[in-house]
């Protein structure tokens, strides 16, 4: 008994169920159909998604008629280089992460953005490239990735507010 | 609220990236023990526990308190747990501080921690959901985007964050609890450091650290007792916003501006830049250090930089920013906005020791934490209010 016990692995596991609600139900459904729905609030009119059952600006709570469909093509207005791996990581450093303004949102929405890293720019155009129907899952991940346009580059005064 | 409150007591421990010479119990005594000893009061003297920490996934013990309540003196006393997010050991020595100052109690302990090493705090960050893309990128990874805008609006050039890096390293170089002690920084060695996430290198990040920070917080009939000077709370204010809303400025967050003005206007400060004369600010990537000066009103939006640049921050200019060495030097995640309050107490009370600001005598505490969207500040003065 001659020795001091200085660390002991202790591996947790945690699969959680989680109720998304109705308003993140229907954007969930709408996934698998290709599609993206974001809330316009009744009060101030703008777009917010993921959808969450009420304006989170004005604390209106939003019902199904508020329900619009977003493009999902859009332009890049923030990004990173992500170079790091770490554990639970799904894709291969270096990708880009980006904040993603969708046309006809108020809110830009996080998302890898499939370009060589230093092609990568604010005001980039990008679109979603979707996964095949029979692969949809009622998640963001129905969306493998956004791919540039190949559109002129949107103005910063266009999304500088965003950004 | 009726009653003064006053910091009369402050403990570290030695940070570092893995204490692996204490358990979380032992780390969180280490810390309270210091804070009771420069109070030179006894654990019979405290009336309450008041104890913060980051997520429980960090190092996968739920609801630690419970299990430190004996650890910390705590058996038979009220003790409760705040939980904000990165700012909670600000908001948790403003819990304290608030149950001085309703009279509820005369001296409270306050502690917050974090033991990274335990459990991987990145993985904790970057939860897999159902509903979120299907990419993970932890802290850094959140922030650096909001780093790449910052250099975009406010034109600032491309070494600022090279600067900060810098400094604050230097400046733990004078502070012994530092976890950081690299005597070779430079501009040279940050940029020669790896991209991690693009913009922000590896030695514009803050480390992974283990340690604890405690304060003994009193009211005013109990802060004359002592003999070494008390820190006044001169004010103190906490507030947050939704991660997402239409026309969030992620990068001037109105929580953030509406916190400083509030605990300035209790403090009567009203030119924050000339009447504060040190500041400790949550800064875990260089870059905060230019973003979190606009927010706080010491320079119009799209200047910080400049006060960077000019060494206005550095440990001799006219507001030093973070003379421990900060964030940037120390993060133990739970504990770093306590470190932030208890350092601005220390810089008041004269017993900053090789990184006291000479004659400083109104200091701010600032912590931030989540998507920027919580944020706990408050000002402390060597006079009592």
């Amino acid at each position: 008994m001659n020795y001091a016990v200085t660390r002991m692995l202790a591996p947790v596991r945690l699969p959680f169920v989680v109720t998304p609600g109705e308003a993140l139900s229907r954007f969930l459904s709408a996934l698998v159909e290709g599609r993206l729905i974001g809330e316009r609030c009744s009060e101030c009119s703008k777009v917010v998604l993921p959808p969450r059952g009420a304006c989170p600006t004005c604390g209106i709570a939003t019902n199904p008629r508020d329900n619009v469909t977003v493009s999902d093509g859009g332009t890049v207005v923030m990004f990173c280089i992500v170079n790091i791996p770490f554990e639970g990581q799904t894709i291969k450093p270096p990708y880009v992460y980006a904040s993603i303004l969708l046309d006809g949102a108020d809110v830009p929405l996080l998302h890898l953005v499939e370009v060589p890293v230093d092609k990568a720019r604010m005001g980039m155009r990008v679109r979603a490239e979707w996964a095949p129907p029979t692969e949809r899952k009622p998640s963001l991940e129905a969306i493998r990735w956004f791919v540039p346009t190949g559109e002129p580059d949107a103005s910063y005064e266009a999304y500088k507010e965003y950004a | 609220m009726s009653e003064r409150c006053a910091v009369i007591g402050v403990g570290q421990t030695k940070y570092a990236a893995k204490r692996g010479d204490l358990s979380i119990a032992g780390l969180v005594r280490e810390a309270a023990e210091r804070a009771l000893a420069d109070a030179e009061l006894r654990w019979r003297d405290i009336d309450a526990v008041v104890i913060g920490k980051a997520p429980d996934m960090f190092e996968g013990v739920m609801m630690p308190e419970l299990y430190l309540a004996d650890a910390l003196g705590a058996v038979g006393k009220p003790m409760m747990r705040v939980h904000t997010a990165g700012s909670v050991g600000g908001s948790t020595a403003i819990a304290a501080s608030h149950l001085v100052q309703a009279g509820v109690h005369e001296r409270v302990l306050t502690v917050a921690f974090e033991k990274q090493s335990e459990g991987d705090a990145m993985w904790a960050l970057s939860p897999k959901y159902p509903f979120q893309p299907p990419l993970v990128a932890g802290a850094g990874g959140f922030f650096a985007p909001l780093i790449r805008a910052y250099m975009r609006r406010s034109g600032a050039p491309n070494d600022v964050g090279v600067r900060v890096a810098v400094k604050d390293r230097l400046n733990a170089l004078r502070n012994q609890y530092a976890h950081l002690q690299l005597a070779d920084i430079s501009p040279e060695t940050v940029l020669s450091s790896p991209m991690l996430w693009d913009p922000i290198r590896y030695l514009e990040t803050c480390p992974s650290s283990d340690g604890a920070c405690a304060m003994v917080l009193s009211n005013e009939a109990n802060a004359g007792r002592t003999s070494r000077p008390p820190a006044w709370v001169l004010g103190s204010a906490v507030r947050s916003e939704p991660a997402v809303f239409a026309g969030r400025d992620q990068i001037n967050p109105r929580a953030g501006a509406d916190c400083a003005r509030d605990v300035y206007r209790q403090a009567g400060v009203t030119d924050p830049v000339r009447e504060i004369d040190v500041a400790e600010i949550y800064v875990p990537f260089s870059w905060f250090e230019p973003m979190w000066l606009e927010n706080l009103g010491f320079c119009e939006p799209n200047f910080g930089w400049r006060m960077t640049l000019d060494e206005t921050t550095s440990l001799s200019g006219r507001l030093p920013v973070n003379p421990s060495g900060g964030v940037l030097s120390s993060n133990p995640i739970g504990a770093s906005g306590m470190i932030r309050f208890a350092e601005a107490a220390l810089q008041v009370r004269g017993m900053a020791g090789e990184h006291q600001v000479d004659g400083a005598r109104v200091a701010l505490g600032h912590a931030y934490g989540g998507a920027s969207q919580f944020f706990a500040m408050w000002v402390v003065g060597a006079r009592k209010p």
